[in-house]
């Protein structure tokens, strides 16, 4: 990933699980499954593990929650999206205590409404690691009709509320767990230049 | 000049809340109102103490977000003592003019946790009982828990209990009852933020309990304020104003630089702001580092030195002032 003169870009590292975390909750989207599989397999934090997943969308392939399975962690849910995704997490850390760990990983747009709901229910900043696997696809929020668009992976790129065309900025917001997005032909209405892909 | 803004207020009010704690009432000698402050700040005094000019750092009691007539704190005698809370017992009286800095606030409340506790050994008491009716106020869920050595030294005791009832917890070492780190700890909800002040020895182990239970760093606070000890006399040289004193036995580099009559740089007086960094241009001897606020690898590359608090052991230290 080229670094982004925008402070407030996030970056993303690998996952670690902490020793003398008394709580392990890890939760992935698709490929998120490998970063997670990669950092727990043989750790000691395992059975204090609790692991989230959901399959990419439109995804049929079982091989990563076979992985998952494999590490014979404390507990393993498996949802069918990301929303009921969401509310399981909801559920466990409204039940969690200080000294829990959470991880994430995924698409860049799942990173985001994981941490931002997480942030909501209490947990400290520096208490979350991510690791970015698969698409880097963003979560954009329209500036002009405040509707959040899933699954962004290029800009310009159709708001999916107002239908304006927005330039995606690298400025994000923790607390929506998105990124900015800006009509782009307010000046010259139609001049809509190629959208251009995000890199990795 | 260094140190912010100053006031000159009076002493309008004293008592002593235990054989070795005295309460001061200070008031503005114009009659205006002092500068609002939250929970958790200090203010430095500076008072005259006939041979030299004495200044401490002091938490300042309860908290006035609206603004107030008079500020107080509590200074406890403390058997280290360099003669600044020695003189403030003996010598301070109801009338004594003396001056204090703008409320500084280094151990503020975060406001985005849910649920504070708040763990107080002996004088460290003071910022935590201004959280904690700061938290009243406010109606935000928080748990007090106050060590001391013995009932007659727990100055605030009394008062705490009648303010917030269950909420304190209090432990007499006397009486044989100890604070379960561990116990308070365990079961927190997300969100929960830990404050402790203390002895440096009490804050260590709190801290240290709190790392083992997987709390992150920003979820710990803890007020670190250092009395300065003395030491060994050292030459000092000032390269820029070209004035050579002596740091005397009982003396801090501050206050050497300042009798010299050099405004230099400061703010907390306790090694835990930084305003008072100073480039160290040549030390012949070692540096004490006794802040906290330098990082290791910075003491120990020894490029600037804390001078309210640090020192040397050797024969001159030449600053960039």
């Amino acid at each position: 990933m080229q670094p982004s003169p925008i402070k407030s870009r996030p970056l993303y590292g690998t996952l670690v699980p902490v020793r003398q975390a008394t709580r392990h909750i890890a939760i992935a989207e698709g490929e998120g499954a490998s970063a997670v599989t990669e950092a727990f397999r043989g750790h000691d934090a395992l059975s204090r593990t609790i692991i989230l997943f959901s399959p990419a969308p439109r995804s049929t392939d079982c091989q990563q929650e076979t992985l998952l399975a494999s590490l014979a962690c404390e507990a393993l849910h498996v949802a069918s999206g990301v929303e009921d995704l969401l509310a399981e997490l909801v559920t466990t850390l409204s039940a969690a205590t200080m000294g829990t760990r959470l991880y994430v990983s995924g698409s860049e747009d799942f990173i985001g409404r994981v941490t931002s709901e997480a942030l909501h229910q209490g947990i400290d900043a520096d208490a979350i690691q991510a690791e970015h696997r698969g698409a880097p696809t963003r979560r954009v929020q329209c500036v002009h009709c405040k509707g959040f668009t899933d699954g962004v992976s290029a800009s310009p790129a159709p708001c999916a509320h107002c239908g304006l065309h927005l330039l995606v900025r690298d400025h994000y917001s923790r607390r929506l767990g998105a990124f900015m997005g800006v009509c782009i032909d307010a000046e010259a209405p139609g001049e809509i230049p190629p959208a251009e892909t995000f890199g990795a | 000049m260094s140190g912010g803004v100053q006031f000159p207020v009076r002493v309008i009010e004293t008592e002593a809340l235990s054989p070795t704690v005295k309460r001061l009432r200070l008031a503005r000698r114009d009659g205006q109102a002092l500068p609002p402050y939250s929970a958790g700040a200090h203010t430095v005094l500076t008072l005259d103490g006939g041979t030299r000019l004495i200044r401490n750092a002091y938490s300042l009691l309860g908290s006035t977000l609206s603004g107030g007539a008079a500020y107080e704190v509590a200074v406890l005698r403390s058997p280290q003592s360099r003669g600044g809370s020695a003189f403030i017992h003996d010598h301070l009286t109801v009338g004594t003019d003396l001056s204090l800095s703008a409320p500084i606030n280094l151990f503020p409340l975060n406001r985005t946790a849910r649920r504070h506790i708040l763990v107080a050994g002996g004088i460290g008491i003071t910022p935590i009982a201004a959280m904690a009716s700061e938290l009243a106020a406010l109606g935000l869920p928080f748990e007090l828990h106050y060590a001391m050595r013995d009932i007659a030294s727990g100055a605030f005791a009394a008062e705490l209990a009648a303010q917030h009832g269950d909420r304190l917890h209090l432990y007499v070492s006397e009486r044989q009852e100890r604070l379960s780190v561990r116990d308070i700890l365990a079961r927190q909800p997300l969100g929960t933020h830990l404050y402790v002040c203390g002895p440096e020895r009490m804050i260590e182990g709190v801290m240290a309990h709190a790392r083992i239970a997987g709390w992150p760093e920003s979820a710990l606070h803890a007020e670190r304020f250092l009395a300065p000890e003395g030491g060994e006399p050292f030459a000092l040289r000032l390269a820029r104003s070209g004035i050579s004193t002596v740091v005397a036995e009982h003396e801090t580099l501050l206050e050497a630089i300042e009798a010299a009559g050099v405004d230099a740089p400061y703010l907390c007086r306790g090694g835990a702001c930084g305003q008072c960094e100073t480039r160290v241009l040549v030390a012949d001897g070692d540096l004490l580092h006794a802040d906290h606020y330098l990082t290791d690898s910075q003491k120990s590359c020894g490029q600037t030195i804390m001078t309210c608090v640090s020192r040397l052991r050797g024969r001159e230290l030449v600053l960039d002032l």
